[in-house]
């Protein structure tokens, strides 16, 4: 058994004196584990840090065995975040999501997502707005998308300003007017609409809105606490 | 079925001798063969002084090194600058800024770094210590000699984060080009975080 293909460093354990198990996030494979003999040498050891691409060969005698992964560098992304608490916060949250996801169960657009936003970290001042967006295509993978095409209570697509927190659609401000104390903000970023980049405001909504529903359905029902990664981010966003 | 050749108490050595990093079974076997060979000149001053380590060794209440006292030796040396203390991450990083001789001040040892994959939160650590170590009058600097890593740095602007609003100097160690590194062979990340960390010449 084995295949090529391009990965995203997500975890890395040593496994005795030199080897490490390397997790992978690949856009076919999926989360993916597997064994890099000499994984904890010089050589390797820059490469081998979560948000890094590299090329991967796995290769086993069954596909159910851990296998051998063989690495080489594609992309080295996490050496330039490390001066930078926010977006270094912002890598380890995003490495801490990607364990969400089953293992060896393809989510392609999870992962084709995840480069945007791992680009945008390194070279983009308007990251966090993708990193939300990012939430909300990680809470649709893991089956608990949210609505926000129209609205629950009147079917209208326009004039979309909430979400509820029960059946988690989008309200319309008219429908909300009675009750919009209880309902999360649905920041205009996330209404699909051509607009100027987000203010922090905005991108504090929209991590309020997708924290409450990774909470709910994610991690209460695994018995996790949300990345506390996810919380510095949140704190050091609200103070830039 | 491999047939036994020597008796359980060896056997047992050479077992426990193969749990040593850097030692396999083949190895262990021959350093416990050295070992039975050297009795009176190597295995009973080694027995005697692990003996003596094990009864005497602690962990130092100010800084969390590991020594056979407390306060460890560095933090007892009077001739210590006490205005700096160095943060590492595990004892073993201590003992190779020591054997650089590059720091005179004192040193805190974490026990880890922050780790959200692994679970490890700032009270697996401890922070606490140094936060209140570093509030004292005399320190003048804290320097953060932690890993080059994600989670290092991650523990790194953790803390000076909690250092914030106390009358201390953060500064942490460079990154960039090992001594007798050759650009061709660096990779990406380390080339570009030195070109960025560039200085006056």
């Amino acid at each position: 058994m084995d295949w090529s293909e391009d990965g995203i460093v997500v975890s890395v354990r040593p496994h005795g004196e030199s080897s490490a198990v390397v997790e992978l996030f690949t856009r076919t494979q999926g989360r993916h584990l597997g064994l890099v003999r000499g994984g904890r040498s010089k050589r390797m050891r820059p490469l081998l840090q979560p948000g890094n691409s590299v090329h991967a060969t796995w290769r086993a005698r069954l596909a159910e065995h851990l296998g051998q992964y063989t690495l080489e560098p594609a992309e080295l992304r996490a050496a330039a975040l490390m001066d930078d608490p926010t977006r270094l916060a912002a890598l380890t949250t995003l490495m801490s999501h990607v364990q969400l996801v089953a293992e060896r169960e393809a989510h392609e657009r999870l992962h084709d997502a995840l480069l945007i936003v791992l680009g945008a970290l390194n070279e983009d001042d308007n990251w966090a707005p993708l990193m939300v967006r990012w939430e909300l295509g990680l809470l649709e993978e893991l089956g608990f998308g949210l609505d926000l095409a129209a609205c629950a209570a009147t079917g209208t697509r326009e004039d979309l300003h909430f979400v509820s927190p029960k059946s988690g659609r989008a309200v319309s401000a008219a429908a909300a007017a009675p009750y919009k104390e209880r309902l999360f903000e649905l920041p205009a970023f996330l209404r699909g609409l051509p607009l100027p980049p987000p203010g922090p405001d905005a991108v504090q909504a929209g991590f309020a809105l997708t924290g409450f529903f990774l909470e709910r359905h994610v991690f209460a029902p695994r018995a996790m606490a949300p990345p506390e990664a996810r919380d510095r981010l949140i704190r050091r966003l609200a103070r830039l | 079925m491999s047939k036994r050749v020597v008796g359980p108490e060896i056997e047992r050595l050479i077992q426990l001798m193969a749990k040593l990093p850097g030692l396999g079974p083949r190895s262990a076997r021959r350093a416990a063969l050295h070992l039975i060979k050297r009795r009176e000149q190597l295995f009973t001053p080694l027995t005697k002084a692990m003996g003596d380590v094990l009864e005497s060794v602690v962990v130092c209440g100010t800084c969390s090194n590991v020594d056979t006292c407390d306060p460890c030796t560095i933090c007892a040396d009077a001739t210590r600058d006490a205005a700096m203390i160095c943060v590492v991450e595990e004892v073993g990083d201590l003992w190779a800024l020591e054997r650089a001789g590059a720091i005179k001040g004192r040193y805190h040892v974490l026990g880890g770094t922050l780790s959200a994959l692994d679970g490890i939160g700032p009270d697996d650590l401890n922070i606490a210590g140094l936060i209140e170590r570093s509030s004292a009058s005399e320190v003048e600097e804290v320097v953060l000699a932690v890993n080059a890593t994600v989670d290092g740095q991650t523990t790194a602007h953790y803390i000076t984060d909690r250092l914030e609003g106390q009358d201390v100097k953060v500064s942490r160690l460079a990154h960039g080009v090992p001594v007798g590194g050759e650009l061709d062979y660096l990779d990406e990340g380390t080339l570009a975080a030195a070109v960025k960390a560039r200085r006056p010449f």
